[in-house]
């Protein structure tokens, strides 16, 4: 039985306070308040909308980046609406790519509303299905510090589902200007 | 280009490896056949194939962020796919072109094709994007290379569509 849910800052704080030199991607919604919030920084790119793409625009930035670490964060609706994704990211099976989804089992910018993975979707379940064959789901604080250290370590196409408590925290928004963004973004990781 | 009397797919892809396209992401179409072949044949080209359009915008979008020179390789039916996710070319102003085998015009036998084909060039219109049509083989090299001129000079999209006549209609 578990007592109390991961919240879904400390999750992206642990995952993100050894990225190093990574670049992340965000879904839409809480998933970029959280990094806004835990980890601003000129390597993240944001989502303001694209509902689906988070997962697709990761690879083609791990595909581009091959020597750089890529990681997605996204929502599990978000990553619902591009689940076919999955199945592309597989067929590539791009070493340097990570994949976080933030499992509330809501639609949290929405009004709460429940979504698929409380009524029975699991989505890494799915994952796996579509050929990630490294994807699992998390629940406890012991859960999130193992989940971290492989997440770190060594390299290989991987997905982690952390089933998190669904409360929001407090919004902190980054820019809304995705070419502000896109232009920091590059510049920073490609120089020039 | 004038003595160049290769097939238009040879051409086309002359045009991508010129203009240093590495990625190319796909909905596998009959008409495109040829330059998917190529494309995974070619050690410098990352092949995608997409289980659907709107996954290859936010792939280009990806490698465009990381430095990288794509196209989009899809069927006219696939257009409507994207509307959503052409959305994020439009806001991040990502360069993007996306090479449309068209369907659902001359000689078509499915009526099925008939309505997003008929709707393809006004659908990337309303999306912000340039509509490069081809009708003649000896264009489409010439039309290719300058899309992509056009689209990574100016963070623009750019559709070239290449037109039933062109590719033969299908047949069974």
């Amino acid at each position: 039985m578990v007592t109390s849910l991961l919240d879904r800052r400390d999750v992206v704080s642990a995952f993100l306070k050894d990225r190093g030199q990574a670049a992340v991607v965000c879904g839409l919604g809480s998933s970029t308040w959280d990094v806004a919030a835990v980890d601003p920084n000129d390597r993240n790119f944001y989502s303001w909308g694209a509902m689906g793409g988070a997962v697709s625009m990761g690879l083609g930035l791990a595909l581009a980046q091959p020597d750089m670490r890529v990681i997605v964060i996204t929502g599990d609706g978000e990553a619902m609406m591009g689940v076919g994704s999955f199945a592309t990211v597989a067929a590539k099976r791009p070493a340097n790519l990570s994949i976080l989804v933030l499992d509330n089992e809501h639609y949290g910018e929405t009004g709460m509303q429940p979504a698929h993975t409380g009524a029975g979707a699991d989505i890494a379940m799915m994952a796996r299905g579509a050929g990630v064959a490294d994807a699992t789901t998390i629940r406890t604080d012991s859960e999130l510090a193992a989940a971290v250290d492989s997440f770190h370590s060594g390299v290989g196409l991987r997905l982690i589902v952390a089933k998190i408590d669904p409360a929001s925290p407090p919004r902190v928004m980054p820019t809304r200007d995705a070419v502000e963004n896109k232009l920091t973004f590059r510049r920073t990781i490609l120089g020039g | 280009m004038a003595d160049d009397d290769r097939d238009w797919r040879d051409q086309i892809f002359t045009a991508l490896k010129d203009a240093d396209i590495s990625l190319v992401g796909y909905v596998p179409d009959a008409g495109h056949a040829k330059l998917i072949e190529a494309s995974i044949a070619d050690n410098d080209i990352d092949d995608v194939a997409l289980t659907t359009e709107e996954e290859g915008v936010a792939l280009a979008t990806g490698a465009w962020l990381g430095g990288k020179k794509s196209v989009l390789l899809m069927q006219s039916s696939g257009v409507g796919n994207c509307i959503n996710m052409l959305s994020l070319r439009e806001t991040a102003r990502i360069p993007m072109v996306i090479i449309v085998t068209m369907r659902g015009e001359y000689a078509e036998f499915n009526p099925w094709q008939i309505p997003m084909g008929s709707k393809t060039q006004a659908a990337f219109e309303l999306c912000g994007f340039k509509v490069e049509r081809v009708d003649r083989a000896e264009d489409a090299g010439p039309t290719v290379a300058a899309a992509l001129s056009f689209a990574y000079h100016s963070d623009t999209g750019v559709a070239v569509l290449l037109s039933q006549k062109l590719i033969g209609a299908k047949t069974w």
